[in-house]
This record gives structure tokens, sequence and C-alpha cells, in this order.
């Protein structure tokens, strides 16, 4: 039962309180570049969660297995960047092969997602962290969610802005930031929260 | 007029063509290493030294790299030098290194690195590219200097770790957390518009159109697809 506990924990706090894109800054390019629209803010969203929960799956074992055994930690960084290329090239002929429906949902997104540093933030992180398998995909489930849900979130926003009289110095980039600082204002509320569930 | 030129380049990255505060790239480490002035220097240099290594050895084999492998053989090589920064960084530097953390990691996924061996460095000489590497790197340190200055100063009553006493009762604490962040990048990006009085070629939205895949990318194109339906 405990184990389950700590597993709600990791899921509602890497949700809420260590939001990838609002409390780490991760990501924050798409966050800022395809959060114009809904529909794309959550394709965006679907597919780094995709990735996120697939690139984890295989570079904790790879870590695990390969390079701790070999004593070649040293390389992490580098395999995990090919890994996480490699992966998402494959998603997408595999989507364009056999989904070709999902494939032109998500399939636009994937090529950017390579260098989204929030994939690869999350995949160091849960290593980082000591997080046994379960508990790095639901870290990972948790992290995705939580960019879909600042995605979503700040989509909104953000067409209510493109309506508003804004000061010139202000126009386009000025204005989105501030706005999205209080966004993150905002789920600054959650810290302490999530740690004092089950308390 | 060799020397004007070349001397061109690096002051190109330096003001004209800040990677921070004009061309908006890097965004990730601009916000989340600039809470104090000691880790956003640290992450600037180590940036730096990324950034001119990976352009002097993207443009030595700029005739070798075939055209459609480049962007992995790019990363390749980026992430290689970062491994070799991040170990030097433990070895010498311990504090730092706790400090930056996993953002030491990410320097390579950082899109300036990846921006200039796409938009110069596979175009122009060794030693071109490595003045322009010195010149963005000297504009993302400058940039992320200043703004974690505004940041500490005002937020933590202190610079670099010492504290400044007759600021004590005056700090605004929520400038060091993440929201602290976005508002003061937001608040200098409106600073260097009113600055060059909007002459600047300050960028009015953030647009995929800037990004350093965006000649490779379906998003764009989609994007405009988009537009037109």
């Amino acid at each position: 039962m405990d184990a389950f506990k700590t597993l709600i924990v990791i899921l509602l706090s890497s949700v809420f309180v260590d939001n990838y894109v609002l409390s780490r800054f991760l990501g924050i390019c798409p966050f800022l570049g395809v959060s114009e629209k809904r529909n794309q803010a959550v394709g965006m969203g679907v597919a780094v969660t995709i990735v996120m929960l697939i690139a984890t799956a295989v570079t904790w074992p790879i870590q695990y297995f390969v390079l701790d055994a070999l004593n070649l930690g040293f390389l992490q960084n580098i395999v995990f960047i090919l890994i996480i290329a490699a992966l998402v090239q494959m998603l997408e002929m595999l989507l364009k092969k056999f989904i070709p429906a999902l494939h032109k949902g998500l399939g636009v997104y994937l090529p950017l997602i390579t260098t989204n540093c929030a994939v690869l933030g999350v995949t160091i992180n849960n290593i980082l962290d000591g997080y046994t398998f379960v508990q790095s995909m639901v870290s990972s489930l948790g992290c995705g969610l939580g960019f879909l849900l600042a995605m979503v979130l700040f989509s909104g926003l953000r067409s209510r802005i493109n309506n508003a009289n804004v000061p010139a110095p202000f126009k386009g980039l000025g204005v989105t930031l501030i706005a999205a600082s209080f966004i993150s204002l905002a789920f600054m509320g959650f810290s302490g929260i999530v740690e004092k569930i089950f308390a | 007029m060799k020397q004007k030129s070349s001397l061109s380049v690096m002051l190109n990255g330096i003001i004209k063509e800040n990677p921070v505060l004009v061309l908006i790239l890097g965004t990730c480490p601009t916000l989340a290493t600039t809470n104090t002035v000691n880790g956003a220097f640290g992450m600037g240099i180590a940036a730096l030294a990324v950034l001119v290594c990976s352009n002097v050895f993207i443009s030595l084999l700029r005739k070798v790299i075939p055209e459609s492998m480049r962007i992995p053989c790019y990363i390749v090589i980026i992430a290689g030098f970062v491994t070799i920064v991040k170990m030097l960084v433990q070895a010498f530097m311990p504090s730092l290194y706790e400090s930056l953390g996993v953002y030491l990691d990410l320097i390579t996924v950082n899109c300036i690195i990846l921006g200039r061996a796409e938009m110069f460095a596979n175009k122009n000489t060794v030693v071109a590219s490595a003045l322009d590497g010195l010149g963005m790197g000297i504009g993302f340190t400058l940039a992320l200097t200043l703004m974690s200055t505004i940041r500490e100063v005002f937020g933590a009553a202190s610079f670099a770790g010492n504290p400044i006493p007759f600021m004590e009762n005056y700090k605004i604490e929520f400038l060091t957390k993440a929201p602290g962040g976005l508002l003061v990048y937001g608040l200098l990006i409106a600073l260097i518009y009113v600055i060059t009085r909007g002459k600047a070629p300050v960028k009015t939205s953030f647009s995929c159109e800037g990004c350093p895949h965006a000649a490779s990318c379906t998003t764009v194109n989609c994007q405009r697809e988009g537009a037109e339906n």
C-alpha cells in the first residue's frame, strides 16, 4: 500500500508541484511556440507525453543494465539523446505506416520533440532521483500530463490576450511571458499540498 | 579589413543578434538558472565553451558530414563536448555542479548551439565559426548575468552570494522563484523594445520559423496550411 501511495505522490507532484514547464522551465520553446491554438496545444502535449513514456521505458533499462553494468555512466548524455532521436524517428515512421489517421494528428509535432529539453530532462531526472522502473514510468506520465495541462491552460489564456489592447513594448512575446508568469504563480499554490495528502 | 570583419562577426552575437534578448533562443536555461548570479554566470561560461568547441568542430567537418544526416551528427558532436564540460565542472567546481544539476546535461539540447551549427558553422570557415561561437557565448553569458543580477539583487538582497545589507528589508522574494523568472524576462524584452524605440529586430512573436529546425520541420509548413484553412 505504501508503494502505491508513493506512486500517487510522484504522479501528483510531477503534474502540479514540479510542473516541468512552469516550475522547472523545461520545454519552454514548444510551450511558447505551439500554444496559440488549443488543438495544436493538445496535439503537442499528447505527443510529448507518449514520447516521454516510450523514452523512459527504453532509457531506464539501458542505464541500469548496459551503462552501469559496463561502467560507462559518463556516456549517459550521448546515449540518451541518440536513443530519443532514433525513437522519435521510428515512431513517426511506424505511425505513418500503420496508423495514418493518428500520424496526421500527431506526426507533425514529432520532429520537434527530438530536441525538446523536457524529454531528455525527464529521462535524466528519473535516473538522478533514483526511481525504480515503475516509479520512473509514473513520473514520466505525470510530467507529460503536466506539460499537456500547462499547454492547454496557456492556449486558453493566449486566445484572450490576442484580443486585448496591449501597450506597444509588451506586444507579442513580452505580454506572453508575463501571462506565463501568472500561471506559474498560480501553480506555486500547489506546493506543499501533495506531500500532505496522506499525512 | 579582414580584422574588422571578424570583429563584427563577434560583436554581432554580443549586441545586434543577442541570442537571448533578440533571437529568443535558449529560453529554458535562461529562465532556470538565473535565480543566482553564480549559477547564471557558470551556465553562460559552460555554454560558451561548448558553443566554441562545437562550432569549430562542425566547421572543420562541414565538407565531410552528409547533408541528410547533419542534425544527428551535430547532436553527437555537441553531446560529446557537453560531457567533457560536465566532467570538468564536476571535477573543479563541485558547488556549481550541484547548483546547475540537470541543466548542465541539457546544454545538449540548447537551441542556441544547434542553431549556430545549422545557421553559421556549416557554411563558414573555422576562424569565423570560432569567433561567432565566442560572440554568441559572450552574448548569452551577458544576458544571463544581467537577468540574474536583477533577480538576485531585488529578490534575495544579495549579489553573487554577498548580502547587500540596506536592501535586506525590501526583498521581493518571488523574483527568485519560477514566476519571477518569466516576469523579469518579459520586462527585459519590453525594455529592449523601448531602448531601441522598436527599431531592433525584436521578434514580435515567438514562432517556429526562428527555430533551427524550421527548414527540416513539418510543423512550420503545417501551421502555414492551418492558417490558410
